[in-house]
């Protein structure tokens, strides 16, 4: 075991955790911060994206030995960022959520998106969120809501 | 007058013989350097196959694609999630390579990690669009092609495979996610430097 001093929403956290235990774990389980989820625990669902250093990063296989002094922000903070209210409000005006284990994951990325790429093609939505699944298939939808806060934050 | 002529003759005929010997010589210190710019050339190219055979193993092709896709795995499948090469070589936003990849090895996970993780750019493809590598004479030609390597000359080449950080990874490519340790090329980082030197002192000839 050993203790980390992470930065977590602008907010410092001592955490004791085993150096391997994935920072989603940490997340979930330590700081009781559900909002990023468990999908598939290999990267290759996106359900548990947050952002590290302002990269979004798939939480589930990053030990958090790894992390250091990087600031994680996760879907917990989005109503406090420009760019993520937009996103929120956007996913609620077109109704995107389906069952909504896999959106917490959809919006960091679509956020990550944005702020690189404020007006994003179909084909930048596409390739950003290319590694997000959604089991409802609420794809079209998602990307009429990139679109929509695309056009409310310009 | 007897004598002028056999001191002439004398003369004549030890010139002729400096000569000959000269001639000798010179002919055979040509042959003698022929046969050794043909064993540096033969050995270079020999040197140049066992460099090939690492740079053609899956934990350096594997980001040496010509599309727009890594691969991953000793069978070098295409990478999993969608991921892409994107403008700068390094994904895209919201899927960038430093999504999962992070600055060293994630062991306990199996995600493979190191600095300023990212695909060789297209100038350095080793395979063609089917994912096939490319022949050896082709890869030779692309990496010592100074427009499409990054400016390396032999001395540089050699300085990269001594030291990028990327190059190094091969050598210490950590866990799959199931425990089990990645495979290694097929030479030793050691072994595939001292055959670079040799490729490189010899010129860095290519195959025809």
């Amino acid at each position: 075991m050993a203790t980390y001093q992470l930065s977590v929403n602008g907010k410092r956290k001592e955490v004791t955790a085993d150096p391997s235990t994935p920072l989603l774990w940490v997340l979930r389980e330590e700081l009781k911060m559900t909002g990023t989820k468990y999908g598939c625990g290999v990267s290759a669902c996106g359900a548990c994206t947050v952002h590290v250093a302002g990269v979004a990063t798939r939480s589930c296989i990053v030990p958090i030995s790894l992390v250091g002094e990087r600031p994680v922000v996760t879907i917990e903070a989005m109503h406090d960022d420009p760019v993520g209210r937009a996103v929120q409000d956007a996913w609620v005006e077109k109704d995107v959520v389906q069952c909504g284990y896999c959106q917490s994951g959809q919006i960091m990325c679509a956020v990550a998106l944005l702020k690189a790429t404020p007006k994003p093609t179909d084909k930048n939505i596409e390739e950003s969120l290319g590694g997000n699944v959604c089991r409802c298939g609420t794809y079209v939808r998602i990307r009429e809501a990139i679109k929509r806060a695309s056009q409310q934050l310009a | 007058m007897m004598h002028n002529r056999r001191n002439m003759l004398r003369t004549f005929v030890f010139l002729l013989a400096i000569s000959t010997a000269w001639i000798v010589l010179l002919r055979v210190a040509d042959q003698a350097k022929s046969a050794a710019s043909n064993n540096t050339q033969a050995g270079g190219l020999a040197a140049w196959e066992e460099v090939y055979s690492v740079l053609t193993s899956p934990r350096c092709i594997n980001c040496h694609t010509a599309t727009n896709y890594p691969q991953q795995g000793d069978d070098r499948h295409r990478h999993v999630a969608n991921v892409i090469r994107g403008p700068e070589d390094k994904g895209v936003p919201g899927l960038n390579c430093a999504s999962c990849h992070q600055e060293s090895n994630a062991d306990s996970t199996g995600a493979p990690g190191g600095h300023n993780w990212h695909l060789a750019p297209l100038s350095m493809q080793w395979q063609d669009l089917n994912d096939r590598p490319l022949l050896s004479a082709v890869v030779c030609r692309s990496v010592t092609d100074r427009s499409k390597n990054h400016n390396l000359d032999g001395p540089g080449l050699l300085k990269h495979h001594e030291e990028e950080a990327l190059v190094l990874w091969a050598w210490n490519p950590g866990r799959r996610p199931d425990g089990t340790m990645r495979t290694l090329p097929p030479l030793s980082h050691s072994e595939f430097v001292a055959a670079t030197r040799r490729w490189v002192e010899a010129g860095t000839p290519c195959p025809k």
